[in-house]
This record gives C-alpha cells, sequence and structure tokens, in this order.
C-alpha cells in the first residue's frame, strides 16, 4: 500500500516491517517524530529516555537481551551517546540494534553542524544513508538484517530534508521477528581489555567483509547516461543532483557509506573526464574517492557548509542560479522567532536582562531566545545541561580575578533531566555561589511538547511516576531552594535579590506550563483556569510610554498613529506580565470572564 | 513537468495542515509528490515555509530560488520575504493579513506600507482576505483550508476529490467548516 511518509515515519515503518520491539530515544530536531510515530506501533516498547546516552544504553540492553532494539537521535545527541556506541562497535549484537542519526546541514534548529557520517568511520560501524522516504523505509530494515548478519551495531544516518520531506513509500506487512536466545557470554560482552583486545580483531575483519558487502549493497548503484560527466552523491544530494545535472551526467548513488564499495567507484571514475562528488558538509566521500587515485570537484567547487540545495548547486557550478525577480528588499523586516504570548520564560528575562553585573549562562531549549531582544539576557549557551555547570566555571574565573560579577545559570526541566542534573552536583559539590535557575514548564517545548520524567506521562501518554524537582534538588544538598510562579514579577525580582545576597549555591525553581502545552489532568489541577484570561488596554488611561512593550509580547504592539499600546486578542492568554510593567498607569486591565 | 507550490507565513498559521492536504490529493491523484517543510525553532513566531512539488517523477523536494510556480503567502510581509523564490512568470496568492514581527512590536520600526503595490507590480497577484473570511465561517483557524481553496483553483486540482482528502484528515467535528472553507477560497480568486 502507498503512503505519503515524512522520512521519519518512513523509518519507523522501516524498523516496525522489520520487527522492532524496542525504541528508545530524546527528542531533538529533526529526529523527535521518529519515537513519537513509534508510539503509535502498539507492537514496539517505546519510551523518552532522559538523553541520549541513556536511550542508546537502553536500546544496547535490549539487543544485548535479544530484542531487535533502536535509537534514534539529533546529531550533537550522538555525541552524548558516543561512549556506549564505541564500545557497543566492540562487543556487536545478540538482536539487532540501529542507531539513527539525524544531522541538520543548514543549522535550522541546531547549534552546530556537525557531519556524523564520521562517527561511522571512527567506530568502526556499518552505515546508511537514504536519500528520500521511501530509501528511509528500506534502508532501515535492511539495517537490522546487517546488524545480525555482521554482528554490529548499524547508524542510519539522515538529514533535515529527508527527515520532515514527505514524498511515496511502498508499505509492506510486519515480520515478526524471533527473539534472539540470549546466552551468557564473557567473552563478547565483558569488555575487559583482555577480551576487548580481542574483540578489537574482530571489528577489523568485520569491516573488511562489510567492504564487500558495500560492492553488492543494491543501495549502491551506478546510473549510467553514456556522457564523461559524472557525479557521485548520498542522500538527499543525490535529489539535488538529478534536479540540476538531469541527464546530463551519470551518477554513482552511495546509500551504504561505511565502508565505501572502492571497486565500485573506481569502476565509475575511469573513465570520467569530470567527477564531482555532491555531499553536504565535510568531504567524506570526497576524500575516499581522492585516494583511490583519482581529482573530483567537490569542497573546492561546493561549499562545506549549508545545504547543498539545487540553488547552491547552480550557483557553484555556473555563477548564477535560475532566474529571479528583483524587489525592495528594504520593506522586509527580518522575523526572528520569540518567545510566545504567556510563555513563563518571559518574566525571568524580562528581570535578568535588567540587572547589572551579571553573567546569564544559557542552555538548549526555548529560553535560549532570552538572548535576544528585548531582554538581551543571555551570555552564552553551549550544549544540553551546560549552564550550571560551565556557570560554576565562570564564577570561578569571576572570583579569581575578583571581579565582582555573579553567574545566573538557566535551564529547563528536561534539560535538567538530560545532563544538568549532573551539572548541579558539580555546583553543589564544589559549592560555587552560582544562581541556578530550572525553568520548569512541565514539558519539552521547543521539540514540539515531548513528555519527560518531571511531566508525569509516558511517551504513550500512559500515566508515569512525576519526579519533583525541588526534592531531587534538596536530597543533593542544595539548601537554597525556591519554588515560584515566575509570572510574578515581584516575587520574581525578590528571589533573584535573595539569591544574589547568598554567598553559596541557590536553585530556583519556576513552575508554569508551557502556553502551548496539551495540558494533563494534573495540569489542569494544579493549574487553575490557567490561560482562560483575556488583558486589554484602557485607551484612554495609556500615554504610550511603551513600558509594557519591553515584556517582548507578541501579543502587544505599539501603534505609532494613535501613540498607544494595544493587545492582540487572539493571541493574549492572559499571563499579566504587561500589566505589571504599566505600574503608573494602571491601564493594561484583565477582562471580565 | 514538474510543478513547486510555495506556502509561507508565520510559526503557528497553519501552513503544515494545508500543505499535508495538498499532498495527500496530489498523490491520490496519482502524482509522484514530494513535500518539505522545517520544523523546531522558527516554529516559535519565526517565517515558515511548506514546499510543495509534483509532477511525474520528483527529484528534489525543496524548491529552488527561482523556481515556484505559484506563492501563497499567509501573511502579506513573508509574501515578498520568499519572492525570490518564485518563477520571474510564476503568481502569487496573497492574505491580506498582517502579523508583526519583533522589531515592529518594539516600535524600531513601522511594517512598511506598500508590500502588496510591489508584488502587483512585479507578478499576477490576487489578493484575498481569508482571515476574514475564515472569521465569518466561525472559525478563524480555517483560514489556511481557505488559502487551500485558492491554490485548488489557481493551479487547476478542482478534479480531485477534495471532500475526500479532508474528511480522511480532518477530525469529524470540523469536516464541514473545513469543506465550506474549501469552497470559500476557490471563489476568492
Amino acid at each position: 500500500m502507498k503512503k505519503l511518509m515524512t522520512g521519519n515515519e518512513a523509518l519507523v515503518q522501516g524498523a516496525w516491517e522489520a520487527g522492532v520491539k524496542f525504541a528508545s530515544a530524546y527528542p531533538g530536531t529533526p529526529s523527535t517524530e521518529i519515537l513519537e510515530s513509534m508510539t503509535e506501533r502498539k507492537e514496539v516498547k517505546s519510551e523518552w529516555a532522559p538523553n541520549e546516552k541513556v536511550a542508546i544504553e537502553a536500546a544496547i540492553g535490549a539487543s544485548i537481551a535479544g530484542l531487535r532494539s533502536m535509537a534514534s537521535m539529533k546529531h550533537v545527541g550522538v555525541n552524548v551517546a558516543a561512549d556506549p556506541l564505541f564500545t557497543y562497535a566492540y562487543t556487536g549484537v545478540t538482536g539487532g540494534f540501529v542507531l539513527i542519526t539525524a544531522d541538520e546541514p543548514g543549522q535550522h534548529s541546531s547549534q552546530n553542524e556537525q557531519d556524523n557520517r564520521n562517527y561511522a568511520k571512527a567506530a568502526k560501524i556499518p552505515m546508511l544513508e537514504p536519500a528520500t522516504s521511501q530509501e528511509s523505509k528500506d534502508m532501515m530494515k535492511e539495517a537490522f538484517t546487517i546488524s545480525e548478519t555482521y554482528d554490529t551495531p548499524v547508524l542510519v544516518r539522515v538529514t533535515t530534508r529527508v527527515c520532515h520531506s514527505k514524498s511515496i513509500v511502498e508499505c509492506e506487512d510486519r515480520v515478526e521477528a524471533d527473539f534472539s536466545d540470549y546466552t551468557k557470554n564473557v567473552k563478547k560482552y565483558i569488555t575487559v581489555p583482555a577480551v576487548a583486545k580481542e574483540l578489537r580483531k574482530k571489528v577489523e575483519q568485520r569491516m573488511i567483509d562489510l567492504a564487500d558487502y558495500s560492492e553488492k549493497s543494491p543501495f549502491n548503484f551506478i546510473k549510467d547516461n553514456g556522457k564523461k560527466i559524472g557525479v557521485i552523491s548520498s542522500g538527499v544530494c543525490y535529489s539535488y543532483a538529478r534536479e540540476v545535472f538531469g541527464e546530463e551526467a551519470n551518477y554513482l548513488k552511495l546509500g551504504f557509506t561505511n565502508p565505501l564499495p572502492d571497486k565500485m567507484i573506481s569502476e565509475f571514475c575511469k573513465d570520467l573526464d569530470t567527477i564531482y562528488v555532491l555531499e553536504e558538509n565535510d568531504p567524506y566521500i570526497e576524500e575516499r574517492v581522492k585516494m583511490l587515485g583519482y581529482i573530483p570537484h567537490g569542497n573546492d567547487t561546493f561549499p562545506p557548509y549549508g545545504e547543498l540545495t539545487p540553488d547552491v548547486i547552480r550557483k557553484s557550478l555556473y555563477g548564477s542560479e535560475l532566474p529571479t525577480i528583483s524587489y525592495d528588499k528594504d520593506m522586509v523586516i527580518s522575523r526572528p522567532p520569540t518567545l510566545c504570548a504567556g510563555c513563563p520564560h518571559r518574566g525571568i528575562f524580562y528581570d535578568l536582562g535588567k540587572r547589572k553585573n551579571v553573567m546569564v549562562a544559557g542552555d538548549i531549549g526555548c529560553y535560549t531566545l532570552g538572548f535576544s531582544e528585548p531582554y538581551n539576557a543571555m551570555d552564552f549557551n553551549i550544549c544540553m545541561g551546560a549552564a550550571f555547570s560551565a556557570g560554576h566555571g565562570a564564577q570561578i574565573a569571576f572570583d579569581l580575578k575578583n571581579e565582582d560579577k555573579r553567574v545566573v545559570s538557566v535551564l529547563g526541566d528536561s534539560t535538567f533531566f538530560h545532563t544538568g542534573i549532573n551539572s548541579l552536583i558539580e555546583v553543589l559539590y564544589n559549592q560555587s555561589k552560582t544562581v541556578n535557575v530550572i525553568l520548569d514548564n512541565r514539558i519539552t517545548g521547543m521539540t514540539g511538547h515531548q513528555e519527560n520524567p518531571g511531566s508525569g506521562r509516558h511517551a504513550d501518554l500512559s500515566d508515569a511516576p512525576m519526579m519533583d524537582i525541588e526534592a531531587i534538588v534538596r536530597a543533593l544538598g542544595a539548601k537554597n531552594v525556591r519554588t515560584i510562579d515566575p509570572n510574578d514579577l515581584t516575587l520574581v525580582k525578590e528571589t533573584f535579590d535573595w539569591a544574589l545576597r547568598l554567598d553559596e549555591p541557590s536553585v530556583i525553581i519556576t513552575r508554569w506550563p508551557c502556553v502551548l502545552k496539551k495540558l494533563s489532568q494534573h495540569d489542569k489541577e494544579e493549574f487553575q483556569d490557567v490561560f482562560k484570561d483575556k488583558y486589554k488596554v484602557d485607551s484612554d488611561l495609556c500615554i504610550g510610554c511603551k513600558l509594557c512593550i519591553k515584556a517582548g509580547c507578541p501579543a502587544l504592539s505599539y501603534e505609532p498613529t494613535t501613540k498607544k499600546t494595544i493587545i492582540d486578542r487572539n493571541q493574549c492568554v492572559g499571563c499579566g506580565v504587561c500589566a505589571q510593567l504599566c505600574t503608573k498607569q494602571e491601564a493594561i486591565v484583565k477582562e471580565e470572564r | 513537468m514538474v510543478k513547486s507550490i510555495l506556502l509561507v507565513g508565520v510559526g503557528g498559521q497553519g501552513t503544515i495542515l494545508a500543505s499535508k492536504l495538498l499532498t495527500q490529493g496530489l498523490m491520490e491523484a496519482g502524482h509522484d509528490v514530494k513535500m518539505s517543510e522545517i520544523h523546531g525553532m522558527s516554529q516559535r513566531g519565526g517565517s515558515v515555509s511548506s514546499q510543495v512539488r509534483y509532477g511525474e517523477e520528483v527529484h528534489s523536494p525543496v524548491i529552488e530560488r527561482g523556481g515556484a510556480d505559484i506563492l501563497v503567502s499567509f501573511e502579506i510581509m513573508e509574501a515578498l520575504r520568499w519572492l525570490d523564490y518564485l518563477k520571474p512568470d510564476g503568481k502569487i496568492v496573497v492574505n491580506n493579513y498582517s502579523i508583526k514581527p519583533m522589531p515592529v512590536v518594539m516600535g524600531k520600526c513601522t511594517y512598511p506600507d506598500g508590500i502588496l503595490d510591489e508584488l502587483k507590480s512585479k507578478v499576477p497577484t490576487t489578493v484575498v482576505d481569508a482571515q476574514r473570511e475564515a472569521v465569518k465561517l466561525g472559525n478563524s483557524k480555517v483560514m489556511n483550508i481557505i488559502l487551500l481553496g485558492t491554490i485548488v483553483k489557481k493551479m487547476n486540482l478542482e478534479s480531485i476529490d477534495w471532500n475526500k482528502i479532508i474528511s480522511d484528515n480532518v477530525k469529524p467535528a470540523f469536516v464541514e467548516i473545513n469543506l465550506k472553507a474549501l469552497e470559500v477560497g476557490k471563489n476568492l480568486v
């Protein structure tokens, strides 16, 4: 049966058809929908893990004990999960094990653009790179077979345009994989040096065997148009190449890309006058082609960063794109993402932005937008969970330099459970005087509202134990802990004043739901009538001072013609932050319900 | 012959549902079809696009600059932002609705006048009041389906069984209003 599927849905379809039984993941664009979609497949146990390392470890355990299992994550998540991955590459599997890495050429929603094909090479594991949704399904299915045949974890590398593009997929039935028998085998699974040294040799032999597979893989193929120009490509770049070169080039399409098929590459290249390697980011294929003695055009012609969409390829090759319409670009004003109307992070960043002599250590989430106008309330952000630990290091630096600067570190609830908890242990163990803020909006927000250990629900929305962040923080030994309503600006100010007066670590937990969250029954009881109010501006009282605008709420705007503020009633959800800023005039008032 | 439809707007306006229905309809009509969109941070009130391509055999899921046959913008300024993705002989449908970007909200600059005139001076441009029509129907959220209706008409896709597509993909309680919205959209252009 034919279905329109995103690459992410097709990966799930392929794994499901292959009889996968366990899937674990931590959300991250563009990988998030893989596990979300898997929760609809009732034959598969699907779980959110607190972070990527834990996700891959859970899947490894299931694989050792005999299940076909998988983990999925965004590219930077694999950095977190790299430790178990590299050693599981030595032991090999019992039930098939597949890791999906979703890379982000173009950095649409990521802090870097790393090319995770390098992980396959470094970990010495086989890799598949689908170009379309159909290939996503087919390759995912084959990945489990490869995993069990060659006794190895398999990496499936997709990119944003594969994950989030829809195309037609021919779907088949699920074939239940038999449970692989588990037998205790310390020569395989106990990685003490004496065993691991033997496993190390096995890994090399496996790569030799896989090189043979690569030459025969149906996912590596030549499309010969009888031309002297040849294009070597993998992933979505192949689709872009077909768009630009059409029938005017021969193609070597590579889908199984570690190890690469050396003989096939040589066979393809030997009679060509010009060779192009089209791949996003690192010259992964290009370097191999060069090693084989050919001189292709790759990074000398195409940019090593961003996406290689057809317009980029055209510009690189011919110096120009397709004809476009010229117009007055000055009329276009930038439209950066903003904190939503009613976002519970607003009050915190409004307050922090006004403070002098404070460095704000940030993290990964919607709240990273605290760096932007009008708050300007963040100094740096590095990776998941780094706010508390990096903030701790920064405070040491200021203290050693005798600078009177205080560090406020900010991260979200899901980020706290991810690795922020480890960073808080660092702070509490080494006792720096940083202020550590956990913005608990009761959900994993930016990736589109996934459950986490604090939200009280599992991935499939069944009830879960709700971990109490304040209790955890106190159990770790924090003495100065306060939980506050972030929409109460007076309370926010008082709480920061209190924390900054202390000469030891403090933890501030804000607790208010994300405005976009589908509220759970628990939320409805805890936050009664939340988001049901509306505020309006009494235009007789408004003097156009624009103080309220400094909240940066997209529901508010200043009307230059009338010199008054207006509130978009469709957007307002009644958080009341703007009304608290209108202290002199009290022109912003809550509507009667 | 591959055709490319570019839907643009502001995160939260419903471009994704409109393009989902559109691609489903095109597939059921026998076309090869690809659709691409970006999720994640830009959805928080940022500029968003959904790109739909269909024909006998579609390769790239993304529309390149200068490659769209029609640009359908859910918001006035977004039409101009994406104008260089349109073919010089392409056409525009623009919703007569503006959403202020943060620099305008902050009073740092004003939302420019004359964007519609700028568009009209470049390519055939149809301005529709999808927001107002949606409110008339009783639910401002069906604006996206009204705009889908304009695409159906402009791209000659009326032979596709849209009633079935909408009935199959929309919650039962909303099927009727969405079907009405599609008709309204078709009649606006």
